[in-house]
């Protein structure tokens, strides 16, 4: 895997987000729900924290990361590019892992463009800074976590509808996990709740930074990204 | 240069492509000829790596498409069918991305890029969007990207499908010119195109090898040249094959009506010179006799149609 290869999957990627409406569709639909959803538990709660972004950022990610990465293998499929793609000097982990770094580049713009909440706040009262950092950081994290379960759906079929939606479903899943601990029995609740997508966010957003809670977000991405690979490499011996 | 043994591909039942095997040298300029759904772009695509056979094997410049294939792409250009090029990228933003795939260096990619433009005459169409341009262009922007960092070997499946007759004339005026350096691949189902760029053909139908030679070797192979068409025009006609058929090298007829004969003569006899003679005798006129031409359209029909 070289590094270049993957580079230069990236660069093409994110900016072609930026050629369509996508990127501008999705960056500003998503300011719009979260910018809606933060203030408006911000003056209820009336204390200078960014609690309320990172209470709901999880399920925000679930819509929104599929509907980045939906296109990012279906499209190639539809209209046939992935068939020059596919036949380039570079090998299918480059061209997953540059488009995964692509979605994840654009979610993080997205997520950037929020900082500004974090200086209104703090203008406005006392904040302590390390959930704010820790809170960003997770949400990165786990933005990563749902754009590679994303990655993995769309390298499943032709279709963009399907990829969100069998997406969409994925992320809901692990997100799930760590709401239904109630149900189980002691010794099963903690394997599945190490599994939750959000409890390991929620762990870093308190401003702790555990290396447990990493290791489990490089390697769920990397697991999602190499059946992603898997997946695009069987179309070759169909 | 390029070696094919044995190479075959199934899709479940469907045996797309079976037993192909041949042999291309460096510089030849080969047509995969045949009818739709011969098998011709799952060989190309087998070539190219974004297949994998299902038997046999094909050795690209002593490299083998299973275990070096990332290699082998560094020095071949491939068009798929199609042209499917990214309709959301302007041209030389599609040609520089590329040129850096083919780590092209940033010193040297603009030269490059500049000189594709221009073999490929797109240099007026460079700053747009690909999805504004017309089939023509699009074709030429996808084989620009194919020569753009000069490969020994080009591989074109149906570079001419699109495109209108001005179009499809400049194209092929552009393979034939870059056949004359490097070593092309060229499928279609079109004859007279295979017939006007290539020096060699491969006739494939239903997933087999049924002809490999030169346009001229295969017209020679399968040329009939004692078969005579006459048309004949008189009185008493109906007794015409009789007559003919008692032309001593006359091995049979076939009447069409209204006159029209087929003769076919014995192997090595001139047999137009008698039906004259005959016509003479009987007071007929000719209006038409000529000695059977067969075009590689019939060679195809016959080697493709079972």
């Amino acid at each position: 895997m070289k590094p270049k290869n993957f580079r230069v999957v990236f660069k093409r990627e994110f900016l072609s987000f930026f050629n369509s409406p996508t990127a501008y569709i999705v960056v500003t639909v998503f300011l719009l729900v979260a910018g809606w959803m933060f203030f408006q538990q911000f003056f209820l709660i009336g204390q200078a924290s960014l609690r309320p972004l990172f209470a709901f950022v999880s399920i925000l990610f679930m819509f929104f990361a599929p509907a980045i990465t939906m296109r990012l293998v279906a499209e190639e499929r539809k209209t046939k590019t992935f068939s020059l793609l596919l036949t380039l000097p570079l090998s299918n982990a480059e061209i997953i892992l540059g488009k995964f770094l692509a979605a994840w580049a654009l979610l993080g713009v997205g997520l950037l463009l929020t900082v500004p909440y974090a200086f209104t706040v703090s203008a406005l009262g006392t904040m302590d800074w390390g959930p704010v950092v820790g809170g960003y950081l997770g949400a990165l994290l786990m933005g990563g976590a749902y754009l590679a379960i994303g990655m993995f759906c769309t390298s499943l079929t032709a279709n963009q509808i399907v990829a969100f939606i069998l997406g969409l479903g994925m992320c809901f899943v692990f997100f799930i996990l760590g709401k239904v601990l109630i149900f189980l029995p002691e010794g099963i609740a903690t394997v599945v709740e190490y599994f939750s997508v959000d409890y390991h966010f929620q762990n870093i957003a308190r401003g702790v930074i555990d290396l447990r809670d990493l290791v489990f977000y490089i390697s769920f991405i990397a697991a999602f990204l190499s059946y992603s690979t898997f997946a695009i490499q069987s179309e070759k011996w169909r | 240069m390029i070696e094919v043994r044995g190479l075959s591909k199934s899709f479940g039942t469907l045996k797309a492509v079976d037993d192909l095997s041949f042999e291309i040298k460096e510089g030849e300029v080969v047509g995969f000829l045949g009818p739709n759904g011969a098998g011709k772009s799952t060989t190309i695509k087998m070539l190219t790596g974004y297949l994998a056979p299902s038997g046999g094997s094909a050795k690209i410049g002593g490299l083998s498409t299973e275990k070096d294939i990332q290699a082998i792409r560094q020095r071949i250009g491939y068009m798929p069918q199609d042209i499917p090029l990214y309709d959301d990228m302007v041209v030389i933003d599609y040609l520089s991305f590329i040129a850096d795939v083919r780590e092209i260096s940033p010193g040297e990619r603009h030269g490059k890029m500049r000189a594709a433009a221009e073999r490929c005459g797109i240099e007026k169409v460079i700053a747009q969007s690909i999805g504004t341009l017309s089939s023509g262009y699009k074709q030429r922007v996808g084989l620009a990207q194919a020569l753009i960092h000069n490969p020994d070997i080009l591989i074109l499946d149906e570079p001419t499908s699109d495109l209108d007759p001005n179009q499809i004339v400049e194209i092929r005026n552009l393979i034939k010119e870059i056949g004359q350096e490097k070593t092309v691949i060229l499928s279609s189902h079109i004859l007279s195109e295979v017939q006007a760029t290539c020096g060699r053909v491969l006739i494939i139908s239903e997933g087999k090898l049924v002809a490999d030679g030169s346009p001229e070797e295969l017209l020679a192979r399968e040329h009939r040249d004692n078969i005579v068409h006459v048309t004949f025009q008189g009185t008493e006609l109906q007794a015409g094959a009789k007559a003919i058929l008692e032309i001593p090298s006359v091995s049979a007829v076939t009447e069409k009506g209204e006159g029209r004969f087929i003769v076919e003569a014995k192997k090595g006899f001139e047999v137009r010179p008698d039906l004259f003679h005959l016509a003479v005798g009987r007071n007929w006129v000719i209006l038409e006799m000529r000695a059977e031409q067969l075009s590689l359209e019939d060679v195809f029909r016959k080697l493709t149609m079972n």
